[in-house]
């Protein structure tokens, strides 16, 4: 269902700028160049918005994007039918295998950064958390505040429905703590609630709430968790220069694949996304821009 | 022209028919596909997984008891509120409140029963869910309590509007006849008039229950979803996940055909069997009485 949404949503922005490019067809015919997007669904805004600005200046470029999760984009990648596959994981050994296996060398490009933000209640008076400590929490081995330094509350825990990857991403790096042969689950009392919303409206209202959520999602009027990743490490909070040079533990790559090095108007377009005008798109869509080099 | 009339002759009544019968078709063919995409589940999800206490989907913990436990206990909480709140609202539109009040009353319930239920979950997580936390202490607003209110809330305009019909049908000569005997009107209403319309009534209860247990967006909103087996008493006032919040929520990103996909079909199957349960038993009351109204006149 959703993809069928994206769909559309690919070919109304497509549809959008065809409309502003026929006035010019008429005057001097052009050739027109493809690319083919597909991937992440995390993703997938951001690749639109990107395809939309960069057809406004490139009006001979037409961009494609679909999504339909990031195994999807890769394995399109791998059958050749598509330029550019977005990724919110990094290609795993056996999928590059397999696209040697079909003579092709994935490329890979980081081309933005998200951050997943821990939230309370402003009157919480905790303000920091280790990542084991947001385990034991999430995982119901820590049921009160005052375990981790704050009142004598309970807990209670927020998290987003299951079928969101940031939920699963959550699983992995924080209950998990990246471990392969960890099988924490989340405590059976977690609220999952069905939209980042709901998260944030909870957090706001209810002084016992911790919550996590995209960096970008979060208001101002809610408190942010800076998180170490060991009880001797610093304690971090989400931002962009944090994010950047990796001290803060819960945030991870997104990526772009493509199939060999690009060459050209597929590097043009990369190149692009890693100008300082693509990485403001970034900014405003609640990720975190990579840092780019101007030279 | 008289050709044209016959053929709309031999036309309409057949349209007609056909419409009729469509409702059939569509039941028919909506339940076959339930069955076709859920039955699987039982082959390919052991008995002993289904009655796991954990629903985690994504780790294969299929455990669907919790669910049924949580739409059971919101929807028994929301007739304890639906039952007096709406008999006691059709008894006062029907027998007490005066022509003016009533001519009030019963657009304005109507007009609460075409509230989308959207909206009172929003009422549900800005004003109810913390006025419950504060007002009761609990760790938090979003529970079977807060769901059990808001459900009782949508449900009541239809126990009022069935159950005032249903009284309103009771013949004005049992009334005066216990006015006669000296009844007071509390007695009136209590041992005449509710006895004599009991299956209207009891009609209406049902429908209600069949409102608030197919409910969705509401509870998805205000109970938490948090798939916790609810059998202890105080349940009531802690998160719960219901089947119909658990498909709505989870359906529009399952892999088609995954046993993930089967499962949630499979909750559709039981959601339909408790429904079809209420709707026959409610049928069945009126039935019931029809007979022994037709004892009664012959």
């Amino acid at each position: 269902m959703k993809s069928v949404r994206l769909l559309l949503l690919a070919l109304l922005a497509f549809s959008l700028t065809a409309c502003d490019s026929t006035s010019n067809l008429g005057s001097e015919p052009q050739a027109f160049v493809y690319i083919e997007n597909k991937g992440s669904d995390t993703m997938v805004n951001l690749a639109l918005a990107w395809a939309e600005a960069y057809q406004n200046a490139h009006p001979e470029v037409r961009i494609s994007v679909t999504g339909g999760g990031s195994g999807t984009g890769i394995a399109a990648l791998l059958n050749g039918t598509v330029d550019i596959a977005n990724a919110s994981r990094k290609i795993k050994p056996e999928e590059v295998e397999q696209a040697q296996a079909n003579g092709i060398e994935p490329v890979e490009f980081v081309v933005a950064r998200d951050a997943i933000a821990i939230i309370v209640h402003p009157d919480n008076p905790v303000d920091r958390l280790t990542l084991q400590q947001i385990s034991d929490i999430y995982s119901g081995k820590i049921n009160n505040w005052s375990e981790v330094g704050g009142e004598d509350r309970p807990i209670v825990r927020l998290s987003r429905e299951t079928n969101s990857g940031t939920h699963v991403y959550f699983l992995e790096t924080v209950l998990r703590l990246g471990e392969k042969d960890n099988k924490t689950l989340f405590s059976m009392d977690t609220l999952l609630l069905p939209s980042s919303e709901g998260i944030i409206n909870e957090v706001r209202q209810n002084p016992n709430a911790i919550g996590y959520d995209g960096l970008g999602y979060v208001p101002q009027d809610l408190k942010i968790i800076a998180v170490a990743k060991t009880e001797s490490g610093r304690y971090v909070l989400p931002m962009i220069s944090t994010v950047n040079d990796k001290t803060y533990p819960i945030a991870r790559d997104l990526y772009v694949y493509t199939a060999g090095q690009p060459e050209g108007a597929i590097k043009d377009y990369l190149d692009w996304i890693h100008s300082s005008e693509a990485q403001e798109i970034v900014a405003e869509l609640g990720f975190v821009p990579i840092l780019v080099y101007n030279p | 022209m008289n050709s044209k009339q016959n053929w709309q002759e031999f036309f309409i009544p057949r349209l007609i028919k056909a419409c009729g019968y469509s409702a059939i078709v569509f039941v028919a063919l909506i339940f076959f596909f339930l069955l076709r995409e859920g039955l699987p589940t039982l082959v390919e999800v052991p008995l002993k997984a289904l009655l796991d206490p954990r629903w985690y989907p994504i780790e294969e913990h299929f455990g669907i008891l919790p669910l049924i436990s949580g739409s059971l206990l919101v929807t028994v909480g929301a007739m304890l509120v639906a039952m007096p709140f709406g008999i006691g609202t059709a008894v006062f539109i029907s027998e007490i409140a005066p022509r003016w009040v009533r001519e009030i009353l019963k657009p304005l319930i109507e007009l609460l029963g075409g509230l989308p239920s959207v909206m009172l979950g929003f009422l549900g997580i800005l004003v109810l869910a913390p006025f419950l936390r504060v007002f009761l202490n609990l760790p938090t607003g979003l529970t079977a309590l807060a769901g059990s209110l808001l459900l009782g809330a949508i449900a009541v305009p239809t126990v009022v509007s069935i159950a005032e019909d249903a009284l309103d049908a009771v013949p004005r000569g049992y009334r005066e006849g216990a006015w006669a005997l000296g009844a007071t009107k509390w007695q009136t209403i209590w041992r005449v008039t509710l006895p004599a319309a009991k299956s209207g009534v009891l009609t209406a209860v049902m429908l209600g229950i069949g409102r608030s247990i197919g409910e969705t967006m509401t509870v998805m909103m205000v109970t938490g979803n948090a798939p916790v087996l609810a059998v202890k008493l105080n349940s009531i006032f802690s998160p719960v996940r219901t089947m119909t919040a658990t498909i709505a929520a989870e359906m529009g990103e399952v892999a088609s055909g995954s046993v993930h996909y089967r499962v949630l079909f499979f909750i559709g199957i039981v959601l339909f069997l408790i429904s079809l349960i209420v709707n026959i038993s409610a049928s069945a009351v009126i039935f019931r009485s029809k007979k022994r109204a037709e004892r009664i006149l012959s």
